[in-house]
């Protein structure tokens, strides 16, 4: 790890029953895994799962006690094959991942999980990133479960809630024989609530047992004729054993008044949000007292059709509160409805939109209309017809606030790569760039505006693979890809299908020691030294292992003229097959967390330390901001000089520079202007530095005071 | 809307409900690396202290690397049963918006988070610039006056002011300033000391953060709490006047003191300015300059207003001798130390990033010696080579220090050197074509006159700033005669200032072809 410690919340993982746990969602299912008898825990980070990772991972003490293996995966796919010790062996396991980023890759393994069915508890604990706030794809985990047969719980968010899902699904997982997915969505994970915790659990079998003592069984391997077999034990036992198992537990929960003529059938993670609605709309209390009846899908997949139809018996019309597209389960309902012959109508996306967030406003709104059309009579009569105006009108600031995307943190050494990239493009013309995941995608941003798209993780150089030049002499493509995704599946999916087809293009591998955009997780070429993970594996050496034979390693990034000139040799040289740039610096962000302490114990220590940092000289400054368009730093902005003279505001360094030396290395290669100056502040300079150090100050200022003496000037220097 | 209920009441089903507590909504909006977690997370501790049960989300992901953030907290008064708290800000239910930087504010009301009658609007005055404003070559920042005032329209109660500075001058972060504009605001039922005891327990920088706290309280708690970010104040140069310039300069402010009022508190700027660029006998041509425009001026002088300010800028050109000088003056080392906190013993180690290219040298040199050079191409490569490079020159050591301060000295022959004669022929060209139209317009005149706003940068940059300069100018004898040409002129400016390339430039220049004729006069 990044040397971020997480050693509060490991403390927590510690509680035993009857303490109440306090802290963030993802979190709470972390002690919940500990709290049911997990005994293997494994998964790929990302938002919004990447805590549970984190805190595990510095868990180490907690999980050797209990015997509870944990690893990171090296991808997805790796994470749910490994629940394969599930599927023979009565242990319980637990992967994460984020979704449907995640459930993408995993899907070669989750299907093989699926068919061949488990023996002990497997969960997979799915990040839902959807609406708001999202860095992917908007598209659904649902249809994984559905085309898998994988159960689907959707607890409702909160604290508690999630802390029983994930009991709720090895039970559930382990009465029915197949894995079970626990969804929980973005905001869910990053809540603070609290639950009365439990004391750990020993696993009732540990791997080390399994090794031990291996058995098989022909009938779960997915090779024919088990495989048949396997389908039909899918929908024959398994099925109704699930539903059995959700009946009987009451994994599904009714809210409201069950006299009412209307009914609500929500996911379990929109519960509150429908009940917000229905509060403002005057039908529910803040606790959730609603006129209105509720079905609240705690499992949303699969449905038991006796409870669907025992619900929708006696009401007119029904709402299904579904986010996302397809509505799978308003479909499911429907059917089971209409094959039952039921008169109830049905109402969903015809109500609330058909894509995107159901925020507060469109469940509001959307309620509302279901409401008018179905009960008006539940409505109060202010709600009904109300005297104010039902939409407030606010004032059009579209002209005056700013769009603000994300970019390249302070001191980023991505920054320098794209800057050189751009600079290269001005001699050279457009390319086509292609991207991948992870921050380097930041350069499709402003002010870099370089790269097309990106295909998924690991796959950037991939998706440029079509583009074979007839002339020789002709473009490239460019393509990067990040040392988590190289590692996660580029060096094959990208790399080696570069090499094997003899690929002409340039690849650059963005290396910034760690796993930067899921939160500095160390991977395979991390130049730290971690006690449960082998790392420092070179990626030139992986590289060149796959067969190229033209790379290039560049270790310090902040060189924008040896980024420039590395990418044009390659643009450009003779030799054949992909050109491979390797551009390692250390991610700053981690850096920094890495670098501070140490600093200030040296210096505290009597130690001599430099802090650098860069300035502008504002008076050397003629407010062009040419070196913001190669740049975006945030700690690199615009201030007025308070100069009636000048019209445009002048570049200005504030005090977040970590002096990564971005500005005036573009300053220099792009020839831009020498307002740029790096200070290094000295503490606890050596004797002879400081003495020269005086003798310059004494020579300087003599120098300084003969010039003043025979002219005249601007006190405070010119402006 | 949360009013709409009335308190117990009994309910069409016959059911029971709860007697009503109120629902307090906050949502947070702050820019990433603002330490929104922390003030999140300490606004939930001061509601759990006073008998509250609360609840916070955030959205982190991508949007924590710089990008806009939003946090939501819900509480009410501990009851029995728990209630059901919503994960996400909606429009129209929020009853206090916290923004820890002006634009976001603006945001939160564009997202319809703001509403009269019931939000109380709680932000930062202060600007942290989007990549949007600061890649423009010109001033591309928003109106923070704009955005203040809707937000004003918009809310219950508005309380602004610059909270970042408030927490910088007590040593602190925003997120205790903003606690302190919250507390003292109070749209919370809690009192100052359950605030201030969340403070103490967070254990790090407590006093500090006190301190802006209480600052900020008793700001939020005074009369008008509304203050935009405190404007860079107008500078004025005090020029230190050698020996032997004193007389010299007596007579020089003695003529500026003349000048009609709209032109002589810019005219004793620009003469500061010059006289520190050259010397003396500059100053005297600068105002020589500045009396021609003047003839052909009068009241308002917007003309001699627009020549005292650009006449002053295109005589002090940015040229290697003008860099050097500035950056071995002393008062720049004053400057530099004090911006990096350089302690008592403490060393500052200053690196200038150079990269001078032939083109500079050439101009740094008589034009006769320049021409000569420029057709000796074998001496000329081998300069090239051994100068055009990228350079880091240490400016606190004595080697450094003394080459950049000999190049400062070449002041002296400045006139002699050919980038003046350039620039003086740039500048005569400029007042050549200001006075050809200023008999007939003067506020063209005065238009014409500030396109030198677009000449700066260096190398590069400078040279496409004098390319769309050349545009501009080039499209006066398609003005001329026209009632709107200054309004016209003045058009093609700002939008040469919008981006790099200047394609809103070439927009405004087709339009202009698109209704004026062929030139009237020749230039």
């Amino acid at each position: 790890m990044a040397e971020r410690s997480f050693v509060k919340e490991v403390q927590m993982l510690r509680m035993g029953a009857g303490e109440t746990f306090t802290g963030e969602g993802i979190l709470a299912i972390t002690k919940a895994l500990l709290e049911n008898g997990v005994g293997y825990v494994g998964g790929y980070q990302g938002a919004p799962i990447s805590h549970l990772m984190d805190v595990l991972a510095d868990a180490q003490e907690i999980l050797g006690e209990l015997g509870v293996h944990f690893e990171a995966s090296a991808s997805e796919a790796t994470a749910t094959a490994m629940l394969a010790a599930s599927a023979n062996y009565p242990i319980r396991g637990a992967v994460t991942y984020k979704s449907t980023v995640g459930t993408n890759v995993a899907s070669d393994a989750l299907s093989n999980l699926s068919s061949g069915g488990v023996m002990g508890g497997a969960l997979i604990i799915v990040g839902e990133d959807f609406g708001e706030g999202s860095s992917i794809m908007q598209e659904r985990s649902h249809a994984f479960a559905m085309k898998s047969q994988v159960w689907l719980l959707d607890p409702r968010p909160d604290v508690p809630s999630i802390v029983k899902a994930v009991k709720d699904g090895f039970e559930l997982s382990e009465a029915s024989n197949t894995p079970v997915m626990l969804l929980v969505r973005i905001r869910c994970c990053h809540v603070h609530g609290s639950f009365v915790a439990s004391d750990n659990v020993a696993p009732q079998m540990t791997v080390s047992d399994a090794l031990e003592n291996p058995s098989r069984d022909l009938s779960r391997v997915v090779l024919p004729p088990a495989s048949f077999m396997q389908e039909k034990e899918k929908l024959e036992k398994r099925w109704p054993a699930a539903e059995k198992f959700i009946l009987d537990k009451q994994i599904n929960e009714f809210f409201g008044n069950e006299k009412s003529k209307v009914g609500i059938i929500t996911q379990g993670g929109m519960y509150n949000g429908v009940q917000r609605a229905l509060h403002r709309l005057g039908l529910s209390d803040i606790y959730g007292t609603s006129d209105a009846h509720i079905l609240c899908l705690n499992a949303v997949y699969p449905l038991a059709t006796s409870q669907i139809l025992e619900f929708c018996e006696g009401k007119d019309a029904v709402l299904v509160v579904e986010e996302g597209h397809p509505d799978y389960i308003e479909q499911a309902i429907g059917h089971m409805l209409y094959k039952a012959g039921k008169r109830t109508v049905l109402a969903g996306k015809d109500f609330l939109p058909k894509s995107g967030e159901y925020t507060g406003q469109i469940m509001l709104d959307s309620i509302d209309r279901f409401f008018r059309e179905h009960a008006p009579n539940a409505l109060p009569p202010a709600v009904r017809s109300p005297n104010e105006p039902e939409k407030q009108k606010h004032a059009d600031l579209a002209d005056l606030v700013p769009l603000r995307p994300p970019g390249f943190c302070v001191g980023c050494p991505e920054r320098p790569i794209f800057a050189g990239t751009k600079l290269v493009e001005q001699e050279l013309g457009e390319h086509h760039i292609a991207c991948d995941i992870g921050c380097h995608l930041f350069s499709v941003l402003p002010p870099f505006d370089l790269g097309s798209g990106t295909m998924g993780y690991g796959l950037g150089p991939a998706s440029a693979s079509a583009f074979r030049n007839e002339n020789p002499d002709g473009k490239r493509s460019i393509s990067f890809i990040g040392d988590g995704g190289f590692w996660h599946n580029g060096l094959t999916s990208s790399i080696g299908n570069a090499v094997f087809n003899k690929n002409d293009n340039v690849i650059v591998i963005v290396d910034n020691y760690y796993s930067s955009a899921t939160g500095g997780q160390d991977i395979l070429s991390s130049r730290a030294v971690n006690k449960t993970k082998n790392t420092q594996n070179s990626i030139v050496d992986a590289v060149r292992g796959m067969g190229v034979k033209w790379v290039r390693q560049i270790d310090r990034t902040y060189d924008v003229s040896k980024v420039r000139e590395t990418m044009k040799e390659a643009l450009t040289t003779k030799v054949p097959g992909p050109k491979v740039i390797v551009a390692s610096s250390e991610c700053m962000l981690n850096r920094q967390r890495r670098e501070k302490p140490l600093l200030a114990k040296l210096a505290a220590d009597g130690g001599r330390t430099e802090k650098p940092r860069f300035g502008v000289d504002e008076d050397v400054c003629t407010g062009d901001h040419a070196c913001m368009r190669l740049s975006g730093c945030p700690s690199l902005g615009v201030k007025d000089t308070g100069d009636i003279l000048r019209d445009d505001p002048v570049a200005s360094i504030d005090q977040n520079c970590v002096g990564c030396g971005n500005c005036g290395e573009v300053a220099d290669a792009a020839i831009l202007c020498p307002s740029f100056y790096e200070t290094r502040l000295v503490s606890n300079p050596g004797r002879f530095e400081r003495t020269r150090n005086r003798m310059a100050g004494w020579f300087i200022a003599r120098l300084q005071s003969w010039r003043d003496g025979n002219r005249s000037f601007l006190e405070g220097g010119a402006k | 809307m949360t009013n709409l209920v009335q308190v117990g009441s009994e309910t069409a089903s016959g059911m029971q409900r709860t007697t009503e507590n109120k629902l307090v909504s906050l949502a947070l909006h702050a820019v990433g690396g603002q330490g929104g977690g922390v003030l999140t997370n300490w606004i939930v501790a001061v509601a759990e202290a006073n008998g509250y049960v609360a609840q916070s989300t955030s959205v982190a992901g991508v949007a924590q690397r710089t990008g806009a953030t939003i946090y939501y907290v819900e509480m009410c008064p501990r009851a029995e049963q728990l209630p059901v708290f919503s994960l996400a800000p909606a429009e129209g239910d929020i009853d206090i918006l916290m923004a820890a930087e002006l634009a976001e504010a603006g945001r939160a009301v564009q997202r319809g988070f703001v509403s009269p009658n019931r939000t109380t609007v709680i932000a930062s005055t202060h600007r942290v610039a989007s990549v949007f404003e600061k890649i423009v070559p010109g001033d591309g920042r928003t109106d923070s006056e704009k955005i203040v005032e809707a937000i004003g329209g918009a809310a219950e109660k508005l309380i602004a002011y610059d909270m970042e500075r408030i927490a910088k001058e007590a040593g602190s972060f925003i997120s205790a300033s903003m606690l302190g504009a919250l507390a003292g605001s109070g749209a919370l039922p809690f009192s100052r000391d359950s605030f201030e005891a969340v403070i103490r327990e967070s254990g790090r920088g407590v006093d500090a953060s006190l301190r802006a706290f209480g600052a900020a309280f008793a700001k939020a708690t005074a009369g008008d709490p509304v203050e935009l970010e405190a404007a860079a104040s107008p500078q004025t140069r005090q020029l230190s006047v050698s020996k032997r310039d004193q007389k010299v300069w007596s007579t020089l402010t003695e003529r500026v003191s003349q000048l009609p009022a709209e032109v002589g508190h810019i005219a004793a700027e620009g003469l500061a300015k010059v006289v520190d660029y050259q010397d003396m006998t500059y100053g005297d041509e600068y105002l020589a300059h500045l009396g021609t425009m003047l003839d052909q001026d009068e009241a308002p002088y917007e003309l001699s207003a627009a020549a005292a300010k650009y006449i002053a800028n295109a005589m002090c050109y940015d040229d290697i001798i003008r860099v050097a000088d500035l950056k071995t003056r002393a008062a720049r080392f004053e400057r530099i130390h004090v911006d990096m906190g350089t302690g008592a013993d403490q060393l500052l180690l200053v690196t200038e990033y150079f990269h001078p290219r032939l083109e500079e040298f050439l101009s740094t040199l008589p034009e006769g010696l320049a021409a000569w050079l420029e057709r000796r191409k074998t001496i000329l490569g081998w300069l090239d080579r051994k100068l055009s490079k990228g350079r880091r020159v240490r400016t606190d050591s004595i080697g450094g220090f003394t080459m950049l301060w000999i190049v400062s000295l070449l002041r002296r022959w400045r006139r002699r050197l050919r980038r003046h004669d350039v620039e003086m022929a740039h500048l005569a060209k400029l007042m050549e074509l200001t006075k050809s139209v200023s008999g007939q317009d003067r506020r063209l005149a005065a238009e014409v006159l500030s396109t030198q706003r677009l000449i700066k940068g260096y190398s590069d940059t400078h040279a496409r700033g004098h390319s769309k300069f050349d545009k501009v100018t080039a499209m006066v004898p398609h003005l001329v005669g026209r009632d709107d040409a200054a309004d016209w002129m003045r058009r093609m400016r700002t939008a040469a200032l919008k981006d790099e390339k200047g394609m809103s430039l070439d927009g405004v220049i087709q339009t202009i072809h698109s209704f004026a004729e062929a030139p009237k006069i020749t230039s």
